[in-house]
């Protein structure tokens, strides 16, 4: 079982809530897998304290144009989607930066004047974390435009054992790397605020969910800030409240030490635990 | 010489448009009977790629000079292999204004892009 956690705006909690989920589910012999999916910032092995084993590296395919053999007809600018390629006279160029490595204009070329060749924009790590949870990350080379290669590869890359539960935190926002964080997941974990910015990203993220036909659940960060409007909102669209965690300095303080919300409050464990079973208790 | 101005409206006095590869229209003009057509942008609402598609646009207009407010480095890299000069607005309001002061050689030429570019992948 996958579930991913997510949220729309950013900063609500979504890491202090996975990686306190993750450690909750520890006690069972079956170990939980961890996946960081914010490729672009990753920052749960803060928290969770991996020794990282194992590497590799996501390439994606870039491609390469014969100028001996390329006749100018634009057959590759004119399927490519993202505009990567062009045919300007007698030149065709390529635009690595736009590309998504969808290989068609290879397909495409009447002269095979085109091979693609890998371009490397990212790595894969992973190793085992605090209480012998299963760690992995993936890291977007800086400078590079597109994270959702390497989190698609991520999702393949890890080695999962039937009953396992893999915890997958995604990054804020509702775009593709979102998306993709929770395409074949069994259940999203929305983490929000409850405050006009929490909530107008939160109906956001909820829509995400939807078009994927995946369940959804919400957790309420800094409860008893901001107003009702996400607790009346939930109510109004089905959505269970499955936790609330209070507004409180000692939070604040711990995490900004690198403590998870089940080191600086034991008791959370508990909560965890029921917000887990309440999970897989749902339809 | 017939030149291609980035625009807000199809018309000889429209307002330019500052974005090139997202420009609404291309105005072209010829400098010397001022004889104008547009077409619209191809490229203005594409979702990335903006600038290689309305470069490569251009290309086929059959214009050898573009003005406009800003070029990214992929527009610069095309219109560059195109072959085809790129040119700062400058003080001009409108494509009237920008074409008289081409013909008056008011307008800085481009040798490097002039922006970030915005939207990648």
């Amino acid at each position: 079982m996958r579930i991913t956690v997510a949220s729309g705006k950013g900063g609500t909690g979504k890491t202090t809530i996975a990686t306190s989920l993750a450690l909750s589910l520890t006690d069972d012999g079956n170990l939980p897998v961890f996946l960081d999916g914010d490729v672009e910032a990753p920052n749960a092995h803060l928290f969770l304290k991996p020794a990282f084993e194992q590497q590799q590296v996501v390439a994606i395919l870039i491609p390469q144009v014969d100028e001996s053999k390329c006749t100018y007809c634009g057959k590759c600018a004119e399927i490519c989607q993202y505009h990567a390629i062009v045919v300007v006279g007698k030149k065709t160029l390529v635009f690595p930066q736009l590309c998504h490595g969808c290989g068609s204009c290879t397909l495409v070329c009447p002269e095979h004047a085109i091979h693609e060749v890998p371009e490397v924009i990212g790595v894969l790590e992973r190793g085992p974390a605090r209480r012998g949870i299963s760690f992995s990350r993936g890291l977007l080379n800086i400078g590079e435009p597109m994270a959702v290669p390497i989190i698609r590869q991520l999702k393949k890359w890890i080695e999962v054992q039937p009953g396992q539960v893999e915890i997958l935190d995604a990054p804020p926002g509702t775009s593709c790397p979102v998306v993709e964080c929770m395409r074949g997941a069994d259940f999203v974990l929305l983490v929000t605020e409850p405050t006009p910015f929490g909530l107008h990203d939160l109906r956001l993220a909820v829509q995400v969910a939807r078009e994927l036909h995946i369940p959804a659940g919400v957790v309420i960060n800094r409860d008893g800030t901001g107003d009702e409007r996400v607790d009346e909102f939930c109510q109004t669209e089905g959505i269970p409240i499955l936790l609330r965690v209070p507004f409180e300095r000692a939070i604040a303080e711990g995490v900004a030490r690198g403590k998870t919300l089940v080191d600086i409050h034991p008791e959370y464990v508990d909560h965890f635990r029921q917000l887990f079973m309440q999970i897989t208790a749902l339809p | 010489m017939r030149i291609v101005i980035s625009a807000i409206t199809p018309d000889l006095d429209s307002v330019i448009d500052p974005r090139f590869g997202r420009a609404a229209y291309f105005v072209v003009v010829d400098t010397n009977t001022m004889e104008w057509e547009s077409h619209p942008n191809p490229a203005a609402a594409a979702s990335g790629g903006a600038g290689t598609q309305a470069a490569q646009y251009i290309a086929h207009l059959g214009t050898r000079v573009a003005v406009s407010g800003d070029f990214g480095p992929n527009a610069y890299d095309a219109l560059n292999a195109a072959d085809i000069a790129m040119y700062l607005l400058g003080t001009s309001q409108t494509v009237r204004a920008a074409v008289e002061n081409y013909r008056a050689g008011q307008l800085t030429p481009v040798g490097a892009p002039t922006g970030e570019g915005n939207h990648r992948r």
